[in-house]
């Protein structure tokens, strides 16, 4: 479907400002169960905003593995760890350091700026309506699924491997330290 | 490994006493030696004098011991073996043997140097000095300084007059320090310096010459602070040492640009090459002036003379040896070895004759005012040196160098009678525990008939500074004045402008303040000896009875140089009173090395005085001297002084003479305490503690502390700061795309 | 399309740098990690709208290396835990020397 300019923008540029808004709240809250709901706010918007740059599959998979699974583990440890209040100390370092830290983000975030300016290369552009075409073709899944399985067949089963490895690895780390230790 | 090899093959004097030249040095310095290890040992018992007592309870040394100041103020009563102390007086466990050693080996070089002058005279006229190489001492490139010794008419003579006249002191010199614990130190020191002494006046090289020149310089010190317990003394030795320094530096600017423009720095090379200069030009003025500034420091010329009356702290023998004698006519010797150069810069030579007049005049006023004895002979030898710089000034060379002659013989034999007074007036305090001071004029009075051999020998010696014929201050002082008459008229130096004033009009005032100084010379000799031998004596009752004569060893010196001074004019007898052959001996005598150079300075023509000018010079001298001599006697009345202790303080004008135009006060406040004050504020604690220890030695320290503290910060283990390392390095990397 | 979605790409990284710059809590850095992935990732489909599928692809790979690195990391964090009694990175220094 053909979107509107104007309406088009104006939800891109309103998930973006919401993106935004909620990360910084995130990083400003003293209590991480509250950080935490940020973020997953932010993944939402960030979803939608995937959605709105025809990558619909990938949107899907943002809510459902990041937001409905990433930060369900992270909520998991607060509650197991009991950090969900928020700690009478602080944990945000004093004032000198967080002007310090803005000034590293202000001078990072002009040096990206700059950096993005040449972002775009004629010659490797696909013409306008591309990906949208690819779904109507092949589907939301689909467009993403016949690269992934044919182009990128090794790396697919690599990342298989390494969840293995991440699996097995979490499991020894987060043991305690012998059965027979008590 | 001497090699001997002579500048020229086949000299005359080769084969003759004169080979064994080098011998004449080394005897003072074996001397030394042996009397140097005597002097480890120490004396039986120690006494009040000796170094390793504290030297507390003697606090009648009169206002001596000001330690707060860098310099010595005019007290300096240094006695220290003798006087004020009731302790037993000490005599060092082997005084025998140094008294063997020390004049023993004086006298053997004295009977050197008398065979190597019958060897000369027996030449006839030798024109070429002696030379003897003895080792290439810097070979070094283009500078090639041998150690070499050089024997001409000129170091033969003052050879003789060390060694002579060093003897008798040294003969002296047993008697007057008879009862100090540092006895063979005393010998130890004073042979050093005949040594030295002689290295310097045999010298063939400018750099030879400045070995023994700096040598004088350190026995002068040591000599001067003899009695170093008591800080003004050593305050005075360290005075006169810096103050010689710094005419060094003159000295050695000078050497610097005679190498580099002649290339060669030993007499006879100097004096052959040095006609390659522009005469008068600006390049040998300013070696000359240079050269005269190195003098200045060595005899006490304006404005280095403030050390010569602080050194009177030393022993009376070591005031006349050093500072009468020897040490201080050396830059007199100087300018008459180096005349080849003075004759040619006229300007240089106005200016030595300006200074030494001025000098002359200058210090004799300070001496008319002195109450101590030494000081007041101090000063006159400092007014003396500069009528002999007038002398070597005007090219009149023989002129300087006779005077210098006679105002050895002198001057010593007035030093050594002040000693001889001083012993008595010792003596006697000794015996009645007084605790006054010893050396003031105001304590003595009448001494005549206690002393009457002293009294003698002194007026002698006081006629002859005075310039009464016919002593032989008379000849010498007579031909300095009358050489700047003459050569105000007609010479090089009259033709030369000095600061644009025309030269004989310089001259004409340099024999005018002559005049003058020869008058208050003659005022403050005899004033000296008013007050000291005539009148009534002020000593007290008790002291009375012990002033004695001083014993045989120390007035039989005095007679020898008694004689000397009254006879002594007949070296260099002018014309008009000379018998057959002896008319102007030593001009001939030294002709062969400074004959040249005084004609090219008088135009070539031998100056010669009509008959009535000639008259007119002699009269006026003979007149100003006898004069002096009346006006003192008749206005200073010794019979109103009062002894020192009931002294009223002076006044006015006669207090400023007093305390020395107080020159040394100036120089303090703008010399010492600048320097005091710039090496404190900036070199020390600029530099020393701020540069050097806070910023390179703590500063490196800290630098390397914070450097690891840095370096600890990265292995700090908190992963915090590894984020932050992390995220900079990010933005340097970014930063380094984003500038490219 | 392309332009906004990069600035706001960008700012929610920078947004995550200065998170992690300023944050003790070694949970809450965790998730400032995470909210950087998310930013890089909304530029990969960025651009892959522009220059094609690839950049789907690789969004797709790093939510799975996201998601693997996670678990690990919470459990290094709960075995921390076990040991200090405290997730406040200033009192953890095992890694000193």
């Amino acid at each position: 479907m053909q979107n509107t300019p104007l309406f088009y923008t104006f939800n891109f540029y309103l998930f973006g400002i919401i993106a935004i808004v909620a990360a910084l709240c995130f990083v400003t809250r003293k209590s991480p169960v509250a950080a935490a709901l940020w973020l997953v706010t932010t993944m939402f918007s960030l979803a939608a905003m995937y959605v709105m740059l025809d990558a619909q599959f990938i949107g899907a998979i943002q809510v459902l593995v990041y937001a409905g699974a990433i930060m369900v583990v992270f909520l998991f440890v607060i509650m197991l760890l009991n950090l969900g209040h928020a700690s009478d100390i602080t944990d945000i370092r004093n004032q000198k350091w967080r002007l310090i830290a803005a000034v590293v983000g202000v001078a990072m975030l002009a040096e990206i700026f700059v950096l993005t300016r040449s972002s775009s290369v004629p010659e490797l552009t696909l013409p306008r309506d591309a990906a949208a075409n690819a779904v109507i073709e092949s589907g939301a899944v689909g467009a993403v699924a016949t690269p992934l399985f044919t182009t990128y067949l090794l790396p697919f089963e690599i990342t298989s491997v390494l969840l293995l490895a991440a699996i097995v690895g979490a499991v020894m780390i987060g043991k305690q330290r012998g059965l027979n230790a008590r | 490994m001497l090699l001997q090899h002579e500048v020229l093959p086949g000299h005359p004097l080769a084969g003759t006493a004169a080979a064994w030249m080098w011998l004449l040095p080394l005897l003072p310095l074996l001397g030394f030696v042996i009397n140097g290890l005597l002097s480890l040992i120490p004396a039986t018992v120690l006494g009040p004098s000796d170094p390793d007592i504290a030297h507390g309870a003697d606090g009648a040394h009169g206002e001596a011991g000001h330690g707060e100041h860098v310099h010595a103020l005019d007290t300096a009563d240094a006695h220290g073996a003798h006087g004020d102390d009731h302790h037993v007086v000490v005599r060092h466990r082997f005084a025998g043997l140094a008294t063997f050693v020390g004049p023993v080996v004086l006298a053997a070089s004295f009977a050197l140097a008398v065979a190597m002058f019958l060897a000369m005279r027996g030449l006839g006229e030798m024109r070429e000095p002696f030379v003897q190489t003895y080792f290439s001492w810097m070979p070094a490139g283009a500078l090639q300084i041998n150690a070499a010794f050089q024997l001409d008419q000129l170091s033969m003579m003052m050879v003789l007059i060390i060694t002579g006249v060093g003897t008798l002191i040294h003969i002296f010199s047993v008697g007057y320090m008879q009862d100090d614990p540092g006895y063979p130190r005393f010998f130890a020191y004073l042979n050093l310096f005949v040594a030295f002494m002689l290295v310097l006046v045999l010298g063939a090289s400018y750099p030879v010459l400045f070995v023994g020149w700096e040598g004088v310089g350190l026995c002068s010190y040591l000599l001067i602070g003899f009695w170093f317990s008591d800080k003004a003394n050593a305050d005075a030795g360290k005075k006169a040492f810096i103050v010689n320094r710094i005419g060094d530096f003159g000295l050695l600017i000078a050497m610097f640009l005679l190498f580099a423009n002649l290339g060669t720095l030993d007499f006879v090379g100097v004096n052959a090459a040095a006609t390659k200069f522009a005469f008068g030009g600006a390049l040998v003025t300013t070696i000359c002036l240079f050269m005269f500034l190195g003098c200045a420091g060595k005899s006490a010329q304006i404005p280095l003379y403030i050390w010569l009356p602080d050194a009177m702290a030393g022993p009376t023998p070591v005031s006349a040896l050093i500072h009468a004698a020897t040490m201080v006519t050396a830059g007199v010797y100087l300018i008459a070895r180096s005349s080849t150069l003075f004759s040619m810069a006229p300007v240089a030579s106005l200016t030595v004759a300006v200074v030494g007049a001025v000098t002359a005049l200058f210090a004799a006023t300070i001496g008319l005012k002195q109450w101590d004895i030494k000081k007041v002979l101090a000063y006159s030898t400092v007014s003396q040196l500069g009528y002999m710089f007038v002398g070597v000034g005007v090219g009149a060379y023989t002129a300087g160098m006779f005077h210098l002659v006679t105002h050895a013989f002198f001057k010593a034999l007035l030093f050594l009678g002040s000693g001889s007074v001083i012993f008595a007036m010792h003596a006697a305090y000794h015996h009645t525990g007084n605790h006054d001071d010893a050396q003031d004029m105001r304590n003595m009075g009448g001494l005549r008939a206690f002393m009457p051999w002293t009294w003698i020998l002194m007026w002698i010696a006081t006629l002859a500074i005075s310039g009464i014929p016919p002593f032989s201050g008379f000849f010498s002082k007579d031909e300095i004045l009358g050489s700047v008459f003459l050569r105000a008229r007609e010479s090089t130096l009259a033709d030369a402008h000095w600061l644009g004033i025309p030269g004989s009009a310089v001259l004409y005032a340099v024999y005018a303040l002559g005049l003058a100084a020869a008058l208050l010379t003659a005022i403050y000799m005899t004033r000296m000896m008013l007050y000291t031998f005539h009148g009534p004596n002020r000593s007290g009752e008790e002291e009375r009875k012990h002033l004695v004569e001083a014993p045989w060893t120390m007035t039989g010196p005095l007679v020898i140089l008694g004689v000397l001074s009254a006879i002594g004019g007949w070296l260099n007898l002018p014309h008009f009173a000379a018998f057959a052959g002896s008319e102007e001996m030593l001009g001939h005598w030294l002709e062969p090395v400074v004959g040249d150079n005084q004609l090219r300075v008088t135009l070539g023509r031998i100056p010669e005085a009509a008959g009535n000018t000639e008259t007119f010079l002699i009269g006026a001298a003979v007149a100003i001297a006898i004069l002096g001599i009346l006006i003192a006697v008749v206005r200073l009345k010794p019979a109103r002084l009062v002894p020192k202790a009931q002294s009223p303080e002076e006044q006015g004008f006669e207090r400023v003479l007093l305390d020395k135009y107080y020159v040394d006060e100036a120089y303090d406040r703008v010399v010492v305490e600048p320097t005091v004050g710039l090496s404190r504020g900036v070199l020390w604690k600029g530099i020393d503690q701020g540069l050097i220890d806070g910023v390179l030695v703590n500063g490196s320290a800290k630098l390397a502390r914070g450097l690891g503290g840095v370096g600890s910060w990265l292995q700090s283990g908190q992963v915090g700061t590894y984020a932050w390392v992390l995220v900079v390095g990010v933005l340097a990397v970014l930063g380094a795309f984003t500038i490219r | 399309m392309l332009a906004e979605a990069l600035f706001f790409s960008a700012v929610l990284f920078t947004i995550g740098v200065i998170g992690v710059l300023t944050r003790r809590n070694a949970i809450i850095i965790f998730m400032c990690v995470e909210l950087m992935l998310n930013a890089v990732n909304l530029t990969f489909v960025a651009f892959s709208r522009a220059y094609g599928a690839a950049g789907q692809i690789f969004v797709f790979f790093a939510m799975t290396v996201a998601a693997a690195e996670a678990a690990v990391g919470l459990a290094i964090i709960i075995a921390l835990f076990r040991h200090k009694q405290t997730v406040n990175l200033q009192h953890i220094n095992i890694l000193k020397g």
